[in-house]
């Protein structure tokens, strides 16, 4: 409508400014209807995620009373305690580790999936995918029940083949098994989801050719499936490397860092020093340390989905 | 393993062989399947079985994969508990509203970015994807001394309220959703809206008569990522909220259920039950829109 209402007001002008002006109004008003639309976006953005970040920054190189500017004091200081590189050694064993597994289920479970008839897919599917849905605070206190010290279930189950009592989540070596457990239960499904979509994708007409080219299982799996696949196996498995390597959840509700500190990744002991012992500047110093980890992983992503946004 | 031998052997061999190979393949599947289904269950099951328990039967330590005594007593407490009514009051106002607002700031952001080719336009949508990369971790921390600031610079309490999450909230849920409806928006055929606009449709018109019916579907599956993640977010309520009054569910259920050192698991986990019940319901009626939210984050764009 209001379109209109320009051009019959320019009308009346002379010809040539009118159509300059009313291409400039036009421009003029496009992007500033653009910038009206996008600027919630951009105050949010803005507020809540690059202020906070960059502020953050700047907490870190206070004192814990936030009193004084200590430069690198934060950094130092955590650079001399050992319980700072015991952090750094569990968030990459735990990260690592659980996405290796995570990617390795959700690819073999995808596979069976794929296997059967079409119409039970669906429903085999939706029973597999449970784990993601329910909000992982939820499911983890199931876990914590399951690994319960005197009540275990996975215990009483153990004791008849001869096995256990099993110290879950008192004892290092298995407390650290434990988070991962939990956390690759929770994180298969969303690989699966994800690689089944993938195998989908990929033509039956490339699998027939294979065939009739006497390809075997192994080799369509090497030069069909995993080619076809390999964006998205790529690009699944950074945004979890992601995701698990910020976790918190898990490990808090299941040992709160414990026994020892030993299962602490970069998220719970920040929470630990930063909220729990109100060292703000630490903590953020702590969590910061996650940031150079996620950029590597944020700048390959980018790369992928950039790639693959020009191919299109 | 065992498909990969039998599948081998496959192609060389005579159709009845094949189909033969065939069915045993299916059934090595089904098997698998059915182990990965026992290990994937096996927690809500437990849940469910030691919500139906008597704390005197859990604590008699019998088959604990049994209920011998069945009872709805936990169920029945929490729910007429005003303090577990209250968790689970705030926790859904607050994704109602998170959901809400996400969509009110990202479908008209969606849109420009999709379709109105403006000077930073396309740095803008990478931006959006890298937020969506920034994990609630690196922000809370921050964001609390934030807060603190804030309350005592201008006398509002932010801090220990739960109505500070739904500012909070979007932070986690609109990029991801800008992201996907940009997606869903620049799938929409241009010569759609071109027609609309020559026919004198507003943007505005354009957005709501065209765009947002035809990409209904991608705004469900958006709608619904935005509830799930909005109702299970632990990190920012625990850290920004602390009096029983304030609390969201997951929250609510960690902290107060847990008395001491004393665990009422049978209340705990009809409490977590209870709490997982909003998007398992969600889930087993849109299964389709939730899967292709998910895969749509990674794979459109």
């Amino acid at each position: 409508m209001a379109d209109v209402v320009i051009e019959q007001g320019g009308v009346a002008r002379t010809a040539r400014p009118r159509k300059a002006r009313s291409l400039r109004n036009m421009l003029g008003r496009k992007s500033t209807v653009a910038f009206f639309l996008t600027l919630p976006l951009i105050l949010l953005i803005g507020l809540l995620v690059l202020y906070p970040a960059f502020y953050s920054l700047y907490l870190a190189t206070l004192n814990k009373a936030m009193t004084k500017f200590v430069g690198l004091g934060n950094f130092t200081f955590l650079f001399k305690r050992e319980t700072f590189w015991m952090v750094v050694k569990q968030s990459c064993i735990f990260a690592i580790t659980a996405v290796i597994f995570k990617a390795l289920i959700g690819f073999i479970v995808a596979h069976f999936v794929h296997n059967i008839p079409g119409k039970k897919q669906r429903k085999w599917r939706g029973m597999l995918l449970v784990p993601w849905v329910i909000p992982p605070a939820m499911s983890t206190l199931a876990w914590l029940w399951l690994f319960d010290p005197s009540y275990s279930a996975f215990n009483y189950t153990l004791s008849f083949f001869g096995v256990g009592p099993i110290p879950w989540l008192g004892e290092t070596f298995w407390a650290r098994f434990s988070v991962i457990l939990v956390n690759v239960w929770y994180g298969a499904p969303f690989f699966l989801i994800m690689y089944l979509a993938a195998l989908k994708s990929v033509p039956d007409q490339l699998y027939e050719a294979a065939s009739i080219d006497g390809a075997n299982w192994w080799q369509k799996m090497w030069y069909v499936t995993l080619p076809m696949m390999r964006n998205i196996i790529a690009i699944t498995t950074l945004f979890s490397l992601i995701v698990t390597f910020a976790n918190f959840d898990i490990v808090r509700i299941l040992t709160s860092g414990g026994p020892l500190d030993t299962t602490h990744l970069f998220a719970t002991w920040a929470f630990q020093v930063g909220i729990q012992s109100s060292d703000i500047p630490l903590g953020a110093c702590v969590s910061l340390f996650m940031v150079p980890i996620l950029a590597v992983a944020a700048i390959f992503i980018l790369r992928d989905v950039n790639k693959r946004g020009n191919e299109a | 393993m065992s498909t990969l031998v039998i599948d081998k052997a496959g192609p060389t061999r005579k159709l009845g062989s094949m189909s033969r190979d065939r069915a045993w393949a299916l059934r090595w599947s089904y098997f698998f399947l059915v182990l990965f289904a026992i290990f994937f269950l096996t927690p809500p099951l437990y849940m469910i079985i030691t919500s139906l328990k008597s704390s005197a039967e859990i604590s008699a330590a019998t088959n604990p994969w049994w209920v011998f005594h069945p009872t709805l007593s936990n169920y029945v407490e929490l729910l007429t508990s005003n303090q577990f009514l209250r968790f689970f009051w705030n926790s859904a106002i607050i994704s109602i509203v998170v959901v809400i607002v996400t969509m009110l700031i990202s479908i008209p952001a969606a849109f420009a970015l999709a379709r109105m080719k403006f000077w930073g336009s396309a740095t803008l949508a990478t931006g959006v994807f890298l937020t969506y990369l920034i994990p609630d971790s690196l922000l809370f921390i921050p964001l609390f001394k934030m807060l603190a600031v804030i309350q005592d610079l201008t006398g509002i309490t932010l801090l220990n309220r739960w109505y500070v999450l739904v500012f909070i909230y979007p932070t986690l849920t609109v990029p991801f959703c800008t992201w996907i409806m940009i997606g869903y928006f620049a799938s929409i055929p241009k010569e759609l809206d071109e027609a609309a606009i020559i026919d004198g449709a507003s943007w505005l018109q354009t957005l709501l008569r065209i765009f947002i019916p035809v990409a209904l579907p991608g705004l469900i599956a958006a709608t619904i990522f935005a509830f799930t993640v909005s109702w299970a977010q632990f990190l920012y309520p625990l850290v920004f909220t602390t009096s029983v009054d304030q609390l969201v569910l997951p929250v609510g259920i960690t902290t107060t259920l847990i008395k001491g050192d004393v665990f009422n698991w049978g209340q705990i986990m009809t409490g977590a039950l209870l709490g997982a019940a909003p998007p398992l319901i969600i889930y087993a009626f849109l299964m389709d829109y939730y899967i292709a939210g998910l895969t749509a984050g990674a794979t459109k764009g």
